[in-house]
């Protein structure tokens, strides 16, 4: 059949099922559905943030003289602002009693506020009583401060000499590739939870037209390229409804958890417009390729369970798939980014990535170039195979063994 | 292909895994024709019609549609009604003929309008804006053939066409079969009804066993028999009675038996001479179901029989 007649019935198949899908009750369900979470996630951000600054943290009860928790509470104000995304161990000071091992016990069941551990012997002979791994956080950070402290003891004057003078400039190359990798792993980020959000839906996109018979009206009449090729671009097409509504939602998240929006994450390296752009035609291409594979792999499903069956390790897959574009981030040029660019089903996460880290625009046209290849070979495969094996049609299917014996 | 022939099909078989579905059925319908294919469920009839269409390429052998060799290539020219009929209960009556109308080639918009058309011309003009799902059996029969129809096909395609429908409406299909004809549609229906065959179509193909056990005309199907005589005389025994083939068989005082190779002239001068007495004498012409016995056996006669009477 030629192309124009085999696009013609693709947009049928396209516009019967987008229709169907758009204009189901189902599909409000389906459009609020991803914004429940977004609407209960900065309710419990809120939430979250009103228990971190709360008194409810567990502490490290400090049974010690006046002298020596001011030394020790010292230390760990100095350690604070060295720790990245942790306050650090909370410290209580406690009065010493005459029964250390009455007082240690009453200190560990006490629960407001709630006690991690119980530090005594002061610096001369610390001593830590808790429920913590011996080499783990809380403890290496009670070595640090009691080590702090001692010295601080020992030289209570700093050494002289000027303070460390500070020029800031807008950026360097180590701040802008750390910076844009974080920007690359959103992106990828992004890319992904959509592409598996959606993508996942067209396993099961030809059990319909299997279980109402359609798919024999419908095969009698136009190729399966074009079943396929139409259901494909309907279920893109509804992606994108879903995807326009919910960044409305989006924009109150980011507006919430980045305040100044997109400007304060850092620029990606092909600029803003480029890099969204970019995003739309990766998307499409991602949710193309894995829903094309998707479809091929759904298409020899014939019911509703056997759907559901193949959907864990769908998904599996998929995340492997996610994998290997993320590990590239960070040095886009390395062989595992290259292949990540390579193998077709990770090629738009990685791609994508790589936008945000490199400014060079040439291979992002060679690599749709390449992804759209592979969404075309999918197809093709998956059209074949389903008449092979769903409609059993051709000449059966013999190894080479068994061609030769047949001669 | 010869041009007269609107579908040719050489040798085709086709195998499911060590199954052979249908042995090296060749057929040729010709243009304009009524062409029925018979035999009983499992003969190869739904599975020959679907390679015939394109649906499943055969394991060997070749067909020609319309003058393609493949026959996706006339699918705008073409109507087929599925033996499992397949409809989207959410669509309305009228969008899912239009839809049908579509997929061969019908603009949309001309397909709704001639949908309402046909759905009113077969008195569903209050249904054509309600979901299938609301329809009975039968009216949603009726919407999907008028789907197969709706883009005005040049061959149209019917398998089992009238297995699921009531008396009345099984009439309205033969009317609609002999319209479509007379305006020049090649029409192919399967059948397990040999009566249906027999009132409508020119030439038949006989399935049994996967095999074609006979293609052409109905009369020549017929021809395959010699007529049948019955006989009743006023005199039980006589010279007359060497005039009787020794098959001849008496039940019930009369004789039946097949008319001789050398016609009706002689047979009546002996039995007149012979002093039979005539009585009652007919001479009937096979029906197709006598020649399908003939061709497809007497089991695959029953087994047909005992089909039509589960569907009724």
């Amino acid at each position: 059949m030629k192309a124009p007649k085999m696009i013609r019935s693709a947009f049928v198949i396209a516009r019967r099922d987008f229709t169907a899908t758009v204009m189901s009750k189902t599909f409000l369900l389906f459009l609020l559905g991803p914004l429940f979470p977004l609407a209960v996630g900065i309710g419990f951000g809120g939430l979250g943030d009103t228990i971190r600054n709360s008194d409810q943290q567990p502490v490290v009860a400090v049974v010690a003289s006046s002298a020596d928790y001011r030394a020790i509470e010292a230390a760990r104000q100095v350690m604070e602002p060295l720790l990245i995304e942790d306050r650090g161990i909370m410290l209580s000071q406690v009065a010493p009693s005459g029964d250390l091992a009455a007082q240690r016990k009453a200190l560990l069941a006490q629960e407001k506020p709630p006690v991690l551990g119980v530090l005594d012997g002061g610096l001369d002979a610390p001593h830590f009583t808790g429920a913590v791994n011996a080499d783990g956080r809380t403890v290496r950070q009670l070595s640090f401060l009691i080590d702090q402290a001692r010295r601080a003891r020992a030289a209570p004057t700093p050494p002289s000499g000027a303070p460390l003078a500070v020029e800031l400039t807008q950026s360097s190359s180590g701040s802008l590739m750390s910076a844009r990798s974080v920007t690359a792993r959103l992106g990828q980020a992004l890319l992904f939870v959509l592409t598996i959000l959606l993508a996942g839906m067209l396993l099961s996109q030809l059990i319909e037209e299997k279980s109402n018979k359609a798919i024999e009206v419908i095969a009698a009449a136009i190729p399966i390229e074009s079943i396929f090729i139409g259901k494909l671009f309907a279920m893109l097409g509804m992606a994108w409804v879903g995807i326009i509504v919910w960044t409305a939602g989006g924009a109150a998240a980011i507006a919430f958890y980045l305040p100044g929006g997109l400007s304060a994450l850092p620029a990606p390296a092909v600029g803003w417009p480029i890099f969204i752009a970019l995003g739309v035609i990766y998307f499409s291409m991602s949710y193309l390729l894995i829903g094309s594979l998707f479809l091929g792999i759904g298409s020899q499903a014939s019911t509703v369970r056997e759907v559901q069956t193949l959907s864990m390790p769908v998904t599996m897959a998929q995340m492997m798939i996610f994998a290997l574009a993320t590990v590239g981030v960070g040095h886009p040029d390395s062989a595992s980014a290259i292949a990540g660019a390579v193998f077709p089903l990770s090629s738009p996460f990685a791609m994508f990535g790589r936008a945000a880290e490199l400014p060079v625009l040439l291979p992002h046209v060679a690599a749709l170039a390449w992804q759209i290849l592979w969404v075309i070979i999918i197809l093709r495969l998956s059209a074949r195979l389903f008449r092979r094996s769903v409609l059993k049609s051709g000449p059966a299917f013999r190894w080479p063994w068994q061609k030769k014996a047949a001669v | 292909m010869s041009t007269s022939n609107a579908v040719e099909a050489h040798d085709l078989v086709k195998d499911f895994g060590d199954t052979r579905a249908v042995d090296g059925v060749s057929l040729a319908v010709p243009t304009g024709s009524i062409y029925g294919i018979l035999g009983p469920n499992g003969a190869g009839k739904t599975t020959t019609i679907r390679m015939l269409l394109g649906i499943i390429d055969p394991s060997s052998g070749t067909r020609s549609l319309l003058g393609h060799d493949r026959p996706l290539e006339a699918a705008e020219q073409v109507g087929y009604l599925p033996e499992e009929r397949g409809l989207y209960p959410a669509m309305t009556a009228m969008d899912g003929i239009a839809f049908m109308g579509a997929l061969r080639g019908l603009p949309l918009r001309e397909g709704r309008r001639r949908a309402v058309e046909l759905l009113d011309g077969h008195g569903l003009g209050d249904w054509a804006k309600k979901p299938i799902r609301t329809l009975s059996k039968g009216m949603a029969q009726t919407v999907q053939l008028l789907g197969t129809i709706v883009h005005k096909p040049r061959l149209i395609v019917l398998d089992e066409p009238f297995s699921g429908l009531d008396a009345i409406n099984q009439g309205k299909l033969e009317e609609l079969i002999r319209r479509e004809a007379a305006n020049g549609a090649t029409v192919i229906f399967s059948t397990h009804v040999i009566a249906h065959a027999e009132r409508l179509c020119e030439r038949v193909a006989i399935i049994a066993g996967s095999k074609v056990a006979f293609e052409g005309a109905v009369d020549e199907a017929r021809g395959t028999l010699r007529p049948i005589v019955r006989l009743r005389t006023r005199s039980a025994d006589g010279p007359w009675r060497a005039a009787l083939p020794a098959t001849a068989r008496l039940d019930n005082g009369d004789w039946t038996f097949e008319l001789p190779p050398s016609g009706p002239e002689p047979l009546l001068k002996a039995l007149i001479d012979g002093g039979a007495g005539i009585e009652t004498l007919s001479i009937e012409r096979p029906g197709l179901h006598d020649a399908f016995v003939a061709i497809a056996g007497e089991a695959a006669a029953r087994e047909m029989a005992t089909e039509v009477g589960e569907a009724a």
